[in-house]
This record gives C-alpha cells, structure tokens and sequence, in this order.
C-alpha cells in the first residue's frame, strides 16, 4: 500500500490584490509524508503557518507550487493539481478534517450535523443516526442538545460535535486542527482515545495540538513547520 | 463517481447588440454536482443562466446535455418541442420570484400535478397522493392543498416553485438567486430543505447567486463572473478561503460577519 499522505516541495504565498498587491510568503519547500498509522503534530509558534499547511491538504488553500500526494482509491491523487470533482471525492472517502470552529448549518440538528458524511457515502440514514449518537455520548454531549442545531452550543459542545462529524468516517487520512483546544480534561482524555483507536485502524493522522498534554500523549513525531517558514530565512 | 458529464457547455457567449451578456463561458457539470455562479448584479450570471437553460439564444457557443439513453444532444439543434419536454420532465427551473414559476391562480396541488400530467399521468388520485407527499416534503401542510399560491407566504411560495419543480424526478435544475428576496429566517428554511432535497435526490444544480454565503452552503464548485467573463472558478471552500483574482478577494472582503 502507498503511503497515505506525501507532501513535496510545496510554496504557498498570498498576493493581497486589496493591498496594493503585496506578495505574503507563507511556507517554503515543504517535504514530510505520513505514514498509515502515524499521527504528526505540526509545531511551531502561532502564525508560522500550521493551519495554512492543513488548509492546502484538505484543497481549501490553492498552492504556488509542489506536489500533494494523497493516496485514494488506489491511486495516487495529487490535490495541489486535482480537479474540484477529485477534491470532493477524496473528502468524501479518503481525506477528513476537524476543523477548529464548526461551521454550521441552519436548522440542520447536532446528531445530523454528525451523521452527514456517512450519508453521504450512502450508508443508510438511521445507521449512520445510530454511529453518531453513540460518538455523540461517547464525547459526553448531553443528549437534550442532539436534536438542536448546534449553532447556539457553547464552544466546547460545537467542537465535539465537530470531532464527532470529523472521526465519524473511516477515512485513512484526517487532519485535526486543535481538536482540543476548548475542551475540558475529561473530554481532551476522551479525544486521546479515539486519537488512539485511529492510529490502531492505521488512519494516517496530522494534527496541530497546542496543549501540551494531549501532544505528548498523541505525537508520534513533531514536524517544526519554522523550518518551512520564509521569514525565518529572512532574519538568518 | 460518474465518468460522464451531464452537460457541457462550450464557448457560450451572448452580445445584446455590442454589449456583452456573457463571454466565451466553458464548463462541465457532473451529476450530483452543484455548482454556484456568483457576482454583482449586471456581471452576467442570470444571462448565462438563460443561455444554458435554452431561456435565451446564445450567440456563439454550444450547450450539450446528455439525455437518459446516455447520448448527448446540443441543445441548439433540437426541435422547439423536443426542448420543452426535456424543460417540463428532466429539467426544473427555479425562479427567483415564485410567480414565473408558478400559476397563481390554480392550487397549490394543481401547480404541482401539472407537472406530472406533463410526463403523462392521468390518474387524479395518484397524482392528488403525489402532490400531497411533495407538499409535506417542502413542508407546506396537506390541508392548504386546494389553496391558491396567492394566499400564500414568499417562502411558502418559493417552497411550492421547488415541490413543482422536482416532483418529476429532474436530472438538472437551475435555480436563480433561490433565497432572494426571503427573510433570513426562511431563507435558512429554503437552504436546508434544497441542501438536503439535492443530497437525497443526486441532482445536478446550477445555481445564481450574489450570497456567498449562500454558495458556501450549496455549492461544491463556483464560478465568479465579472462583467460577462468568468473570471475565477472552483471548489467552493477555496474561492472564498483563498480568493486569487483581485475582484474575488474584493468580493469576500466584503462579506459581514455577524
């Protein structure tokens, strides 16, 4: 089996047409790839660029240059090049993302909001409804808010909906944006199991974590993303 | 994934005398796909709409559709009548005011089992059940069934033009700024019931828009047109996550956070 997850030599800037047209570079010559099983936390300060690198993965940040190399359907997909159909595809099946704050959807009920990405791969609605509250109580979401649409939850309970949405699938390749950053203790151990079980099914992980705790508890590897970063060839 | 597309357009322009409508648009859409076309009044989104739906003549350009035996038709080369049955059975188009789309002096039942007597059903009762099963599905209550679209609300209006329009079980439909003109509380409603209408159903759906937030919720594709060209195109999240062409990034600058 290939590797789950390559990236090459990728350039990422942004030209702020707004701003005169000024270039922002943001990373340079980024190389790592993740193996089935592995979970890599990107490090670094705030700004260097981490969020931006999982954006360019998941197809939602366009790159300069380089390569991204995702392994799907037994054949590789290169996402920095890859038609919007492919990019879905591989989201519906291959590629998941917990993004750091849930984007909702109006009316649309927590356990739904969960269940979506299994209904969308055709598994049958109260199936996919079961696999969700299960999670869902799993995550300690208390069972009254389930049939709300999570736009009024608190910051914590959307962003174990999110997790929930995130880990419902079995994709072979997640990447998690600070999954645990608004949780308590309880529920960051709670993430750092599933995390495990993850890694046990040989999904091929690359998370941002900031607490410090749950990193070590996860990380198999730490990628610094300042040695990616152009600024700091600057002010060497 | 399909290995064919379900329409394909090609080189469609539209000139009102020397003004340009739409410009040398190319595109191809899947089915299941929903695209978005996006940008400020005049830009020439709805144009592009009529010239694709066969509303309005393109003066250059192809638009071909690929008909259920699975061969694909220019839609300029078919006959008048060949073209209004494809519009009236495996086509839907959603106006953005319910009342082009809708007769307003027939019931809410009648707008609905029209289109089916369209494909040729004649029996009353089983239409009467298919109307009523519609009605319920865009949440319109089976006892306003014999009421006119004129007794009804905007958004309960709206809801009736989208029942009418796939009740025949359509392969493509275009919607034309669907929420326009609704309040945000039913537009929401409106949303949600076409998210999930277009995700149960596996439609295709070409829909104009000048409510990016409106695009990020239906669409998996986007166009942004300016003065009659497109100028950007492509996954949704990365058009508004990472905007390149100067007039797009103005676009979701401009957006209010609430």
């Amino acid at each position: 089996m290939a590797t789950p997850l390559v990236v090459s030599e990728v350039f990422k800037s942004f030209t702020m047409h707004l701003r005169d047209g000024i270039k922002l570079p943001v990373v340079n010559d980024v190389n790592f790839s993740v193996a089935a099983g592995e979970c890599v936390v990107l490090g670094g300060p705030s700004g260097i660029g981490k969020s931006s690198i999982l954006k360019m993965l998941y197809g939602n940040y366009a790159v300069d240059a380089g390569q991204i190399l995702v392994d799907h359907k037994d054949r590789i997909v290169d996402i920095a090049s890859a038609d919007p159909r492919t990019i879905i595809d591989v989201r519906r099946h291959t590629m998941g993302y917990v993004s750091q704050f849930l984007r909702t959807v109006p009316r649309v009920a927590a356990i739904d909001v969960v269940a979506e990405p299994l209904v969308v791969r055709g598994v049958e609605a109260a199936i996919a409804k079961e696999n969700a509250a299960e999670l869902l109580s799993r995550l300690n979401l208390p069972r009254e808010l389930w049939s709300l649409p999570p736009s009024t939850f608190s910051g914590g309970e959307q962003q174990r909906v999110n997790i929930a949405r995130g880990f419902i699938t079995s994709h072979r390749v997640l990447l998690l944006d600070e999954p645990t950053a608004s949780l308590d203790a309880t529920n960051r151990r709670v993430v750092v199991d599933m995390i495990a079980a993850k890694k046990e099914e040989g999904v091929a992980m690359l998370g941002i974590f900031h607490d410090e705790e749950v990193r070590e508890a996860v990380a198999d590897r730490i990628l610094d993303v300042s040695a990616f970063s152009p600024r700091k060839a600057i002010a060497a | 994934m399909s290995d064919n597309p379900l329409l394909k357009v090609s080189g469609v322009s539209k000139f009102y005398g020397s003004r340009i409508g739409c410009k040398d648009v190319n595109f191809e859409l899947w089915p299941g796909e929903v695209l978005a076309i996006v940008g400020e009044s005049g830009s020439g989104k709805t144009t592009l709409l009529n010239c694709i739906s066969t509303r309005l003549l393109p003066t250059a350009g192809s638009v071909e559709y690929r008909m259920r035996d699975g061969n694909f038709r220019d839609l300029y080369h078919m006959s008048e009548a060949e073209r209004r049955f494809l519009m009236r059975t495996d086509w839907g188009f959603v106006h953005q005011n319910p009342a082009d789309g809708l007769r307003m002096t027939v019931s809410a039942g009648a707008n609905v089992g029209e289109r089916l007597m369209a494909v040729g059903d004649r029996h009353y009762g089983k239409i009467r059940e298919t109307a009523t099963d519609w009605l319920g599905r865009v949440e319109i209550s089976a006892d306003r069934i014999d009421d006119q679209p004129r007794s009804f609300s905007g958004g309960m209006r709206q809801r009736l033009q989208i029942a009418r329009n796939l009740v025949t079980g359509p392969r493509l439909v275009f919607m034309d700024e669907p929420t326009g003109g609704l309040d945000v509380s039913v537009q929401a409603r409106l949303l949600d019931l076409v998210r999930g209408l277009v995700n149960d159903l596996g439609l295709a759906a070409i829909v104009v828009t000048h409510d990016l937030a409106v695009a990020r919720l239906l669409s998996h594709r986007m166009m942004v047109m300016k003065d009659g060209h497109v100028i950007e195109h492509g996954l949704t999240d990365r058009v508004l996550d990472d905007p390149r062409e100067p007039y797009t990034q103005l676009l979701v600058s401009s957006i209010l956070q609430v």
